[in-house]
């Protein structure tokens, strides 16, 4: 699969062990919350399945304890990797009290966690693109050495605050990196009736910044992309547009049936390059896992969201009149 | 003290904030070299540089975003937008974002940002240049829109509205910025949001209005004076979300109720003062609520006549509460 | 062992039903948590339905193809472990907050806080508001209280002036209905006396209750200029009493008026059945009949066909069957549509209640001789109000406005030349 090997980007087995298991984590509560949503046990899920790999190798290619991210509704990836645990998803998809991004208050897949950096989100889509800006301009006028690092889909690449957001960054040359991960489908259109431009990428240049497409299915190669947009920010030279190429193995939602407008071969053919087996076959040929560690992998994670399950499911729901809270400063 | 113009209070108020807090930066169109199109960032620019009153590209949601993105992180912007007219771009922004962020995050983020915009007309400005926006805004829990009458409240309610840690909407009359002035003390002070002002005692006819046209009751009310007539007026100072005791308190005071905006009458935010008085003070209404506001015509038109025939000003006013008075 | 439900699942937004497309077990079968069960068919998405619970296929409950709606039954399954007896979810303890009830603080703290609606239907019909009882929070008069003290006619008046006595009288005597409970009841104080509800009062409450209660009632008035009949009629009830051994009231040519516009006025002549309103054919006129304390209504049938003699023998028949009680059920059943002689008390202006389930009620007033300006000039004339309470649900204003007037146009067309009593 991957045509760079871990080590010349400077990974450790370890590392790649990890972003393998967050790949893995990610998919495995995804699948989970479709059950769940099937069993009529949670009103909605929205998928990262497909875009693990570009989710979680730009996330390893940040500073986990410094950045920012304001990531959107399909980055499981990434905000496993900032530090949101199973557990905290599962709430989120029960929406119980505990739910660290809302308490109960939003659908689930809407973002937010402050001791983690992950900017609070909203359902319309790329308003997140000028607060990522925001937060490099507080990193720019503070001189300190973090980014803030945005994504959104290929179709929210041609929302008025995508473009307004991204010329502000370049004028200032501020600090932020905006992926978009371009899975070929806005609900059910398809890239050529979204975009007039070959590719997303092409955008940069008429805001004065870099843009690169790279193959979303390989996190070794996002992961060296975004960790280069990471240090010409950190060394001032501002902004970077990532179009970070997937592919939406789901349905746009619990709600969606993409049989009606998608060519199920093609899917197909894409499930071929699944970025958590083909990684997986990395690791294994590259001797960093053998078959029974990566079979033990599996079999902990299971367990991990198995335990999430239930926690999520038996914890207690906000009291009614919470709903009446923290409109103002309390 | 010292006596000060409209929009000195705001520049004024602006410059105290960020020397006293660096969190303070202001950004907008204009606001750097050239101080702002009504010059109310004068000065600003040279004394604390580029990335601390920044010059943004004409983009209004972006000015709105950024700040929002800033205000996530521990910033205090402090947004301008042009014109009210022109903020239309960043409604989506503020109501979407801002005005939720609190709220949909259960307390763990906050957005501590403060949006000036000149707002009102009578100043030849047709369509576009004289809007009263405030009632887009009026029904979005989590903002807070204050909309100031005179120098010296310009500069305890801007500076409260800097230091507030939810996003506040701060309307300021352009018509007021050279129009009025007043002495305003030299020291520190702030004036509480959410609290309404009585501007004159009264024992006939309360009239409850916000910005500019307070300036025209009070005048007003000085002519009626001469005839006997003893006008109460209340200054909503913050009209979302409203100051319902002190409405209530005023309403009751005469018993006779005039309301006053430069907004277009239906679903102004004197609708809802109307609302409040009509749940609350029914024993103790001498007359029907009556209304004073703009017609509903989309905007103020820009030849004079037709801008004077919308327009609120002192003898329309007089001629409502003297109407009130003799009912 | 215990057996466990599985429902419908909320397959989307906006997803009401879903259809089981295919069965994917049967009963007996063996399943773990979430292996698919079923597959579902909703208007948004297909899906395969995962079992909520590990254990054995107990029932299946649904057909394949038939639509359930969400939350219905789809099949039972036997589960084994215990562990999976996991408790339903709750909501974290909501408060149950105590409502405090208002109507039961007896406090009087609103007792003179009076609604501009209050004080001026007090000073319309010159009620003492001292005197009266107010029913709302704090003992507040509220508009009811006025406006059921109206229709009672046990009007405390204002001492200051002494006008026309407003009386209102009604009338129903139909089978008894269940009885609202009234929220609040006021108890007898020493010196008071305790008078018990039964028999005739208690149906004439109940059905009072029944008809204010359910009837959206509105009120139209019309002043009816009846100088002309009031001469015919003087010129000629001597005669008539000697020739026809009982006496030719008004009330007869009123009775007659009303069913000559009924025929005209269709609608009128109609009743609520709930989800539909039956025009009645015939005109059977109920009448009001006093008798002590007790109340009833007879029916003069084929009201329409009588001349104003028919009726006036009609009137005088019932009348004296009601106060010697030899009214049969035939007598009183059968009504379309009731007149009320409220003017026999004296009553210049009254808001009946429509007898349930007739569409409309009329009360005749006193006729009295009032100042009118008629062509230019103030002339003596005797004057009656007609007033009309119509069920708003069947009738509207038009209608009844276009009917109030056509029978002040009968009425005012009356005279010796005009009229005929045989």
């Amino acid at each position: 699969m991957s045509k760079t090997h871990h080590k010349s980007l400077g990974l450790t087995n370890d590392d790649v062990i990890e972003m393998y298991k967050t790949m893995l984590l990610a998919r495995k509560v995804d699948e989970r919350m479709w059950l769940l949503n099937r069993a009529g046990k949670i009103p909605f899920v929205i998928s990262c399945q497909g875009q693990e790999a570009a989710q979680v190798g730009a996330a390893f290619a940040l500073d986990r304890k410094h950045d920012y991210v304001a990531p959107y509704y399909r980055d499981l990836g990434v905000v496993l990797a900032f530090g949101m645990t199973a557990t905290d998803l599962m709430l989120a998809a029960f929406a119980k009290a505990e739910d660290p991004n809302s308490g109960g208050r939003q659908m689930p897949s809407h973002f937010g966690q402050k001791k983690n950096r992950i900017l609070t989100g909203s359902s319309p889509v790329a308003t997140q693109v000028p607060h990522a800006v925001g937060v490099a301009l507080a990193a720019k006028m503070e001189s300190k050495d973090f980014v803030s690092f945005v994504t959104l889909g290929e179709g929210s690449s041609n929302q008025g605050d995508f473009h307004e957001g991204l010329n502000f960054a370049g004028v200032h040359k501020l600090p932020v990196i905006t992926m978009v991960e371009n899975n070929g489908y806005a609900i059910s259109v398809p890239l050529e009736k979204q975009l007039a431009c070959k590719s997303v990428a092409d955008r940069g240049i008429g805001y004065g910044m870099p843009g690169i497409s790279v193959d979303g299915h390989d996190p070794l190669a996002v992961y060296e992309v975004v960790k280069e947009a990471r240090e010409r920010a950190i060394s001032g030279e501002g902004p970077t547009l990532i179009e970070a190429l997937t592919t939406r193995f789901t349905a746009h939602s619990s709600d969606d049936d993409d049989r009606q407008y998608r060519d199920l071969t093609e899917l197909e053919k894409a499930k071929q390059r699944d970025p958590i087996i083909t990684f997986a076959n990395y690791l294994k040929n590259e001797e960093v896992l053998t078959e029974e560690e990566l079979n033990k992998i599996e079999s902990e994670i299971n367990d991990e969201v198995n335990k999430a399950t239930d926690y999520a499911e038996n914890a207690p729901f906000a009291d009614p009149d919470h709903a009446l809270k923290y409109v103002y400063e309390e | 003290m010292t006596v000060m113009t409209y929009i000195q209070a705001v520049t004024t108020a602006l410059k105290e904030e960020m020397i006293r807090d660096e969190n303070v930066f202001i950004l907008g169109e204009d606001v750097g070299k050239k101080g702002g199109v009504f010059k109310a960032t004068e000065g600003l620019y040279e004394q604390f540089g580029e990335y601390r009153v920044l010059d943004t590209p004409l983009s209004e949601s972006a000015i709105a975003g950024v700040g929002i993105g800033a205000a996530m992180y521990g910033k205090r912007p402090v947004a301008e937008m042009q014109f009210a007219d022109f903020i239309m771009p960043a409604v989506n922004q503020i109501i979407s974002e801002a005005a939720r962020i609190r709220y949909r995050s259960n307390n763990d983020w906050s957005c501590p940002i403060t949006i000036r915009a000149p707002y009102g007309g009578g100043i030849h400005g047709g369509l576009y240049h004289s809007q009263s926006v405030e009632a887009i805004f009026a029904n979005q829990p989590g903002l807070k829109i204050v909309m100031p009458s005179t120098p010296y409240d310009v500069k305890g309610l801007l500076k409260a509205a800097i230091r507030d840690n939810d996003p506040v909407l701060f309307f300021e009359h352009k018509r007021a910025y050279r129009l009025l002035k007043e002495e305003v003390p030299k020291e520190d002070y702030v004036l509480p949001i959410g609290k309404a002002d009585i501007k004159r005692e009264g024992s006939d006819v309360t009239v409850i209005t916000y910005g500019l046209c307070v300036h025209f009751a009070l005048q007003a009310a000085e002519k009626l004076q001469a005839e006997g007539i003893d006008t109460h007026i209340l200054d909503l100072r913050t009209v979302y979300p409203l100051d319902k005791e002190a409405i209530i308190e005023a309403a009751k005071k005469t018993g006779k109720v005039l309301l006053v905006t430069e907004d277009n009458l239906e679903g102004s935010i004197i609708s809802e003062v109307s609302a409040i008085i009509a749940e609350n003070c029914l024993f103790d209404l001498d007359a029907p609520i009556k209304r004073l506001a703009g017609p509903d015509v989309p905007a103020m038109p820009y030849a004079q006549p037709m801008e004077q025939f919308f327009v609120i000003d002192e003898d329309k006013i007089e001629a409502a509460i003297r109407d009130l008075a003799e009912f | 062992m215990a057996i466990k439900e599985i429902t419908m699942p909320k397959l989307g937004e906006s997803v009401t039903e879903g259809t089981i497309n295919t069965w994917l077990v049967q009963v007996g079968d063996h399943v773990n948590k979430y292996d698919p069960i079923a597959e579902v068919m909703t208007d948004k998405v297909n899906a395969e339905v995962p079992s909520s619970f590990t254990g054995t296929i107990k029932q299946l409950i649904a057909n394949e193809g038939d639509t359930l709606k969400v939350g219905e039954l789809i099949c039972t399954i036997e589960v084994i472990d215990s562990e999976e007896m996991v408790a339903d979810t709750k909501l974290a303890d909501t408060k149950e907050e105590t409502l405090t009830n208002n109507k039961s603080q007896s406090g009087q703290s609103m007792k003179k806080r009076y609604s501009p609606a209050v004080l001026r239907l007090a000073q319309e019909h010159n009620i003492d508001l001292l005197q009266v009882e107010g029913s709302g929070r704090g003992g507040r008069i509220t508009r009811k209280d006025i406006e059921r003290i109206i229709a009672s006619g046990k009007i405390t008046q204002t001492t200051d002036s002494k006008r026309t006595q407003h009386v209102v009288e009604e009338t129903k005597a139909i089978s008894a209905i269940e009885k609202p409970t009234p929220s609040s009841l006021p108890d007898a104080q020493l010196g008071d006396k305790e008078i018990p509800v039964t028999g005739v009062r208690k149906v004439i409450a109940d059905n009072m209750v029944r008809s204010k209660t359910e009837i959206p009632h509105a009120w139209m008035t019309v002043e009816v200029d009846v100088t002309d009949l009031v001469n015919y009629r003087n010129e000629v009830k001597e005669s008539f009493k000697e020739k026809e051994g009982f006496n030719l009231t008004y009330f007869a040519f009123f009775v007659k008026a009303v069913a000559q516009a009924l025929k005209e006025f269709p609608q009128i002549n109609s009743m609520w059945a709930g989800d539909k309103i039956i025009q009645k054919k015939d005109i059977n006129l109920s009448i009001a009949v006093a008798k002590d304390n007790e109340l009833f209504v007879p029916v003069i049938k084929h009201a329409d066909d009588k001349s104003v003699k028919g009726i006036a023998k009609s009137i005088y028949e019932l009348a004296t069957k009601a106060r010697t009680g030899k009214l049969t059920p035939d007598d009183m059943q059968g009504g379309t549509f009731t007149v009320n002689n409220t003017g026999s008390f004296g009553s210049v202006q009254s808001m009946g209640v429509i007898n349930h389930p007739q569409a409309a009620i009329l009360q005749v007033e006193s006729i009295v001789e009032r100042p009118v300006v008629v062509d230019g000039m103030i002339a003596v004339r005797h004057m009656v109000n007609l007033c009309l309470s119509l069920d708003h649900r069947i009738l509207d204003g038009l209608v009844c406005g276009q009917f109030l007037a056509r029978i002040k146009e009968i009425l005012e067309n009356m005279n010796k030349d005009t009229i005929s009593i045989y």
